[in-house]
């Protein structure tokens, strides 16, 4: 393959199938049941976030009074009052907010170390891109401590920064290798092309190669967005009030003040949501990024 | 792709050096500066040496630590792996359907951990969530049928019950992590030339020789990675089963991580946990060196053949 593979993979079967219809069909086997695996996968994923979602619209009297399988006192109070309530809606802007920050940095990063990667081979090449791998293979329960003395020594402890900062540790060596993989696509002819023209570097690698490999970038920001997001133990660790991520807010107010179960489904389905959106955005190119580039 | 040789590359990767290395090395060194010493608080440090180390390895809870991980990662793994590559096979190839499965299927991906932790925990109590409540009308019906006494009826409670806590937090992993699996092996299935295919048909190829011979081979790059990753993941998770069973009933599904967690925070045995850190990491990194050596011959060979 040696244009950009932005979903081309998925072109070329469309084309496929629409030229030579006869393969697709098999009139002699019966494969209409074929439909119904990843329909009862689908209902099976479902269950638990239809369970979510009709539980942070009941009261806590409703949920801890019995079995229902809808509410029978329709209630939005719940979200209300965590939209209203600021301690509440902190705890998800502090989380978007250095969530943001690793995914800007950790690409920004990742960019000139993936195309170094891609196009030469240097000193030690091999055992630095296995270094970094290993960092992704790190347990996160074992830095937390670490990493709460580290951040306090330089001050950065309870600030977004912080946080941004540790998730690097998983996301950069994860985005260097899922644009490593992107970059090995694009031929090295154009590269030296661009050069006798009279490029220099910054200006070819911003001009003419960041926008072929735009489709990568965007499913390496959609990772670094998705783990960033969904890790919550180095965030609680490494805030405490100020910066608090939404986890943190979670378990703080289903301990004190009893058990809130409708408040805490309500939170929890709104969490949800932002990964809701960011998928429908990258919905086309989900597929190959998740082979991280290497099909 | 021939690369040419120039060491000038590394300056394209210092940033990233310079940025991974504070956040590993850093705390790296200070995991093993605790290990290698002994505190009675106060911030009084005495030299043990390999003492913390030899109390890790010798030490039961450890034992039954690791073994409960290897359990629980090759469980998923042999559920996962299966599972993910037929939900792929069964998927619609293009078109809105295709989208929608995706779309659907990569949702419980970007729930944070904790969530789904909580969201399993409310799905399962055996009262009050769809799922116990399910599992106990179930059970219930099956006893009945069966006339087992009352003291001997089937019932399905988590937080008491070791089977029960293992069923859910198994299931629970499954849920939150086929999908990946789904992905990748849709990804290699979508990358394979209709060709293959229509030579297949053109041979009377059977549906099991197709799998066999064309779509398994063709997978075999990203089901590494998923086997990689799921590997990787399960030996570190924390978070969901964290939340939803706290490790319990009593230690039964303390896995390595909540185990370490709980030596370290909870009863601040801080040399020992780092000893446990130190040795924990190794683990990881040999197997992940065991995947990569194989993920990066795998490459080689495919160059060659080229």
């Amino acid at each position: 393959m040696t244009d950009v593979p932005a979903g081309s993979a998925m072109a070329q079967a469309d084309a496929a199938s629409r030229t030579v219809p006869a393969t697709r069909t098999r009139p002699q086997k019966p494969l209409r049941l074929k439909w119904l695996v990843p329909t009862l996968y689908i209902i099976f994923l479902m269950l638990p976030i239809y369970w979510l979602v009709n539980m942070s619209f009941k009261t806590t009297n409703e949920i801890l009074s019995g079995i229902s399988f809808y509410p029978a006192n329709f209630t939005t109070d719940s979200y209300v009052e965590i939209l209203t309530n600021p301690v509440w809606y902190w705890g998800y802007i502090n989380s978007i907010t250095y969530v943001v920050l690793n995914t800007i940095l950790s690409v920004c990063v990742a960019l000139p170390a993936a195309y170094a990667f891609s196009r030469y081979r240097f000193l030690g090449d091999k055992h630095l891109f296995f270094w970094l791998l290993t960092n992704r293979m790190a347990p996160p329960a074992v830095f937390a401590l670490p990493f709460l003395q580290l951040y306090s020594s330089v001050g950065l402890f309870d600030t977004p920064f912080a946080v941004a900062l540790a998730h690097c540790l998983f996301n950069i060596p994860l985005a260097v290798w899922i644009l490593e993989g992107f970059m090995s696509g694009v031929p090295k002819e154009i590269d030296e092309t661009a050069y006798i023209d009279g490029y220099s570097f910054p200006k070819f690698f911003v001009k003419i190669f960041m926008p072929l490999i735009a489709s990568g970038i965007g499913v390496t920001m959609f990772f670094c967005f998705m783990f960033s997001w969904v890790e919550m133990l180095l965030a609680k660790t490494l805030t405490s009030v100020q910066a608090q991520p939404i986890a943190g807010v979670m378990t703080r107010t289903a301990s004190s003040s009893g058990y809130e179960l409708g408040l805490l489904a309500a939170a929890g389905v709104l969490t949800i949501i932002p990964g809701a959106i960011v998928i429908y955005f990258v919905r086309n190119y989900i597929a190959k990024g998740f082979a991280l580039g290497r099909v | 792709m021939t690369k040419t040789y120039n060491n000038k590359a590394w300056f394209l990767v210092l940033p990233v050096l310079f940025l991974v290395a504070m956040n590993a090395v850093i705390p790296l060194m200070t995991v093993v500066n605790y290990s290698l010493q002994e505190t009675f608080g106060d911030n009084l440090f005495f030299w043990a040496g390999t003492a913390n180390y030899e109390a890790v390895l010798s030490s039961e809870r450890f034992h039954t630590a690791l073994l409960r991980q290897f359990i629980f990662t090759f469980t998923i793994l042999a559920i996962e792996i299966p599972l993910g590559v037929a939900i792929a096979l069964a998927m619609p190839k293009s078109g809105p359907w295709a989208s929608v499965c995706l779309v659907l299927m990569a949702l419980p991906l970007l729930i944070p951990w904790n969530v789904v932790g909580a969201m399993w925990n409310i799905f399962s109590l055996p009262d009050i969530g769809l799922l116990g409540w399910s599992l106990n009308s179930l059970a219930g019906a099956i006893s009945s049928l069966l006339n087992l006494p009352p003291d001997q009826a089937l019932t399905f409670n988590y937080t008491n019950q070791i089977g029960s806590a293992w069923f859910v937090v198994i299931l629970m992993d499954v849920w939150h992590w086929t999908s990946l699996v789904v992905l990748l092996a849709y990804a290699g299935l979508r990358s394979i030339d209709d060709a293959y295919y229509r030579a297949a048909k053109i041979d009377g190829a059977s549906r099991w020789a197709v799998f066999r011979y064309i779509q398994l081979p063709k997978m075999r790059q990203v089901l590494i990675i998923a086997v990689l990753l799921r590997f990787i993941d399960s030996f570190i998770v924390y978070t969901e089963p964290f939340v939803l069973t706290g490790g319990g009933p009593g230690n039964a599904t303390t896995f390595l991580s909540i185990d370490l967690v709980k030596s370290a925070l909870g009863e601040f045995n801080l040399g020992y946990a780092a000893a446990m850190s130190v040795i924990y990491f190794l683990i990881s990194l040999f197997v992940c060196w065991l995947f990569y050596t194989l993920m990066t011959q795998s490459d080689a060979k495919r160059e060659y053949e080229q």
